[in-house]
């Protein structure tokens, strides 16, 4: 097990450092003059020297990276050349709201992956099986840009359900109630999005761990369906549901991206959108540095909370 | 794919049933696609009105038999914009995927056949690839790599899709590569390059296919919501992603605005998916037949 999580954060160290290597050099993916494109031709010099300084400009390109990840390392990601805040600021306060979107989406897929999912495995083929895996699979290829947008148009335009549409969100700190009607379209189409990988997923391993012999065993002991399936069953199930939980976070972060953009939530994501537009480029780089490292970061968690579910894979 | 990430497609061909047969809704699907293809390729030949010529006196006219799915906002006609706009969508996602194919199927083969220090070694980078969220990274590369046209996006998404390439190429050829035929071949002297065109090609073609129209589905989701961001090819040149971005703004007016090329790319995913799916199944032999 200590061997195990030795190679993994040996590994997450690698990655963090390919991440940062990549962040570190999209600021010279920019056509011309990093300073020209970031600042504007109308910059004033102390503007450049604060660039320059941040950015370790005037130096070899190597140097240039030490000295950039010295200022990250201290938590100095730059200031936005667009509203003279720091970029470290801007993200401390988009960063919760992505958070409550995923964590309110999560419990949503969850709550409904879970039963479903076992309903299907305890009759595979039945009707309700047929039904759900159909429904499944057409939610599968419905992008969550077209969910949102079907979801807006009726419930807040057609329906009219007030806190619902575009540019109504209210922070958490003023009105909790406000707040989640803000957020529950954007939640429930990631809890779609989420639910369908999770239903099916959840499905096909219960199937298979339900023809286990230690299966057969609790049956042939008489306990009963239920505890077969939530005690027996779901167990060693749970690992598969996990795993696929790590791989959906990316994804999941990006749907959360294109939902805050269509109904203005001020997340990363419709900050990232409004950063790219106006060219605020250390607000972007920022971003994609903190969203990465946080993936990551969180796939690691999640193979150590398989590893305890499943002694056996740290084993192999 | 309802979220954009190939490493759910890749869950998708480890988990589908097996030895299933193709069925009457498999050909539809295999239809539609082919109806969306032949209309991106020969868009500019058929009877089809200019999709950037605006019109002020029908602007936002409802489906009818002038402009059979209506017009938008600035008089287009909605219907020659989507069928114009399946271009681009098919476009990336074949390119992309034939890059990803192109560098990760033969790495992939090649590692899991040869084995040994070559495989651990590019096994490991190609982990450490996949840790990085490719849709963030995508999103991150258009954002700087400007100005965006629809090279760079073919290029980016392309690169991005290779390690997951490679791994699902790999897992399928190590299953294979260990079977007595190829042992066999391999006893009798066959050579490398027989033995990996002849023997382990084909037995992986199913898998590969599949990979490749679910992969193709996923990125055509992954254009599109870069196209709703406004990072894909900028407008007045439609694609199904920008056009649905643009009927974000007039909802409330123009509701086919948003609907049609919801629709069309909705569609197109099901078929797509839906092909992959069965083709997957279909030709599964491992369990079921065998």
């Amino acid at each position: 097990m200590l061997r195990y999580l030795t190679k993994r954060l040996m590994l997450l160290v690698g990655i963090v450092f390919v991440i940062s290597v990549g962040s570190f050099y999209l600021i010279h993916l920019l056509p011309g003059n990093p300073a020209t494109v970031i600042l504007g031709f109308g910059a004033t010099p102390e503007a450049k020297a604060i660039l320059y300084k941040q950015l370790g400009l005037s130096k070899p390109i190597y140097l240039q990276y030490f000295v950039w990840l010295g200022n990250i390392l201290h938590g100095n990601l730059g200031v936005s050349f667009i509203s003279q805040t720091t970029v470290s600021s801007v993200i401390r306060s988009a960063l919760p709201i992505d958070g409550e979107i995923i964590i309110l989406s999560q419990i949503m897929a969850f709550a409904a992956a879970i039963p479903t999912a076992m309903r299907s495995a305890r009759k595979p083929d039945g009707i309700i099986d047929r039904v759900l895996g159909a429904t499944s699979f057409t939610l599968l290829s419905i992008p969550p840009y077209i969910l949102i947008v079907v979801l807006v148009l009726f419930i807040s335009i057609k329906l009219g359900v007030s806190g619902t549409g575009p540019s109504a969100y209210v922070s958490l700190g003023t009105d909790w109630i406000t707040n989640l009607e803000s957020l529950s379209l954007p939640a429930f189409t990631l809890a779609t999005v989420s639910f369908v990988v999770y239903y099916r997923i959840l499905r096909s391993d219960l199937i298979a761990t339900l023809q286990e012999e230690f299966i057969t065993m609790a049956r042939s002991k008489g306990i009963s369906q239920r505890r077969i399936m939530w005690c027996h069953a779901f167990r060693p199930s749970s690992v598969a549901l996990l795993g696929a939980a790590s791989v959906n976070i990316g994804s999941l972060l990006a749907a959360g991206f294109v939902v805050q953009y269509l109904l203005q939530i001020p997340g990363l994501g419709y900050t990232l959108i409004l950063a790219i537009n106006e060219s605020d480029f250390l607000v972007v780089q920022g971003i994609v540095l903190t969203v990465s490292v946080l993936v990551v970061a969180i796939n690691f968690f999640f193979d150590f909370v398989i590893n305890m579910v499943d002694p056996r894979i740290s084993r192999e | 794919m309802s979220s954009f990430s190939l490493e759910e497609a890749e869950l998708m061909v480890e988990k589908s049933e097996k030895g299933e047969p193709l069925g009457l809704f498999f050909w539809i699907c295999v239809f539609w696609i082919g109806l969306n293809v032949f209309g991106a390729i020969f868009a500019n030949v058929l009877p089809l009105p200019n999709p950037l010529n605006e019109n002020f006196n029908a602007i936002n006219v409802g489906p009818g038999l002038h402009h059979l799915f209506g017009t938008d906002d600035l008089g287009r006609d909605i219907f020659s914009r989507i069928v114009y706009g399946s271009r681009v969508s098919i476009t990336v996602g074949i390119g992309a995927i034939l890059i990803g194919f192109g560098v990760g199927a033969p790495l992939g083969m090649l590692a899991a056949y040869r084995r040994g220090r070559f495989d651990s070694f590019l096994t490991t980078i190609m982990y450490v690839l996949l840790a990085f969220p490719a849709i963030i990274a995508t999103i991150a590369v258009l954002s700087f790599w400007t100005p965006r046209s629809l090279f760079k996006i073919i290029v980016v998404i392309g690169v991005a899709s290779i390690p997951l390439v490679y791994r699902v190429i790999r897992t399928a050829t190590l299953s294979v590569a260990t079977k007595d035929y190829v042992i066999a071949a391999k006893v009798q002297g066959a050579t490398d390059r027989r033995i990996l065109m002849k023997e382990l090609l084909p037995n992986i073609a199913p898998i590969a296919v599949s990979f490749f129209l679910i992969g193709v589905a996923t990125v055509i989701t992954l254009e599109g919501a870069l196209a709703f961001l406004g990072l894909s090819v900028n407008p007045p040149t439609p694609s199904w992603g920008n056009m649905i971005n643009e009927a974000r703004t007039v909802l409330t007016q123009n509701v086919w605005l948003a609907f049609f090329p919801s629709l069309a790319l909705c569609l197109f995913l099901i078929a797509l998916n839906f092909i992959g799916d069965r083709i997957r199944s279909h030709f599964d032999v491992t369990e079921v037949k065998l």
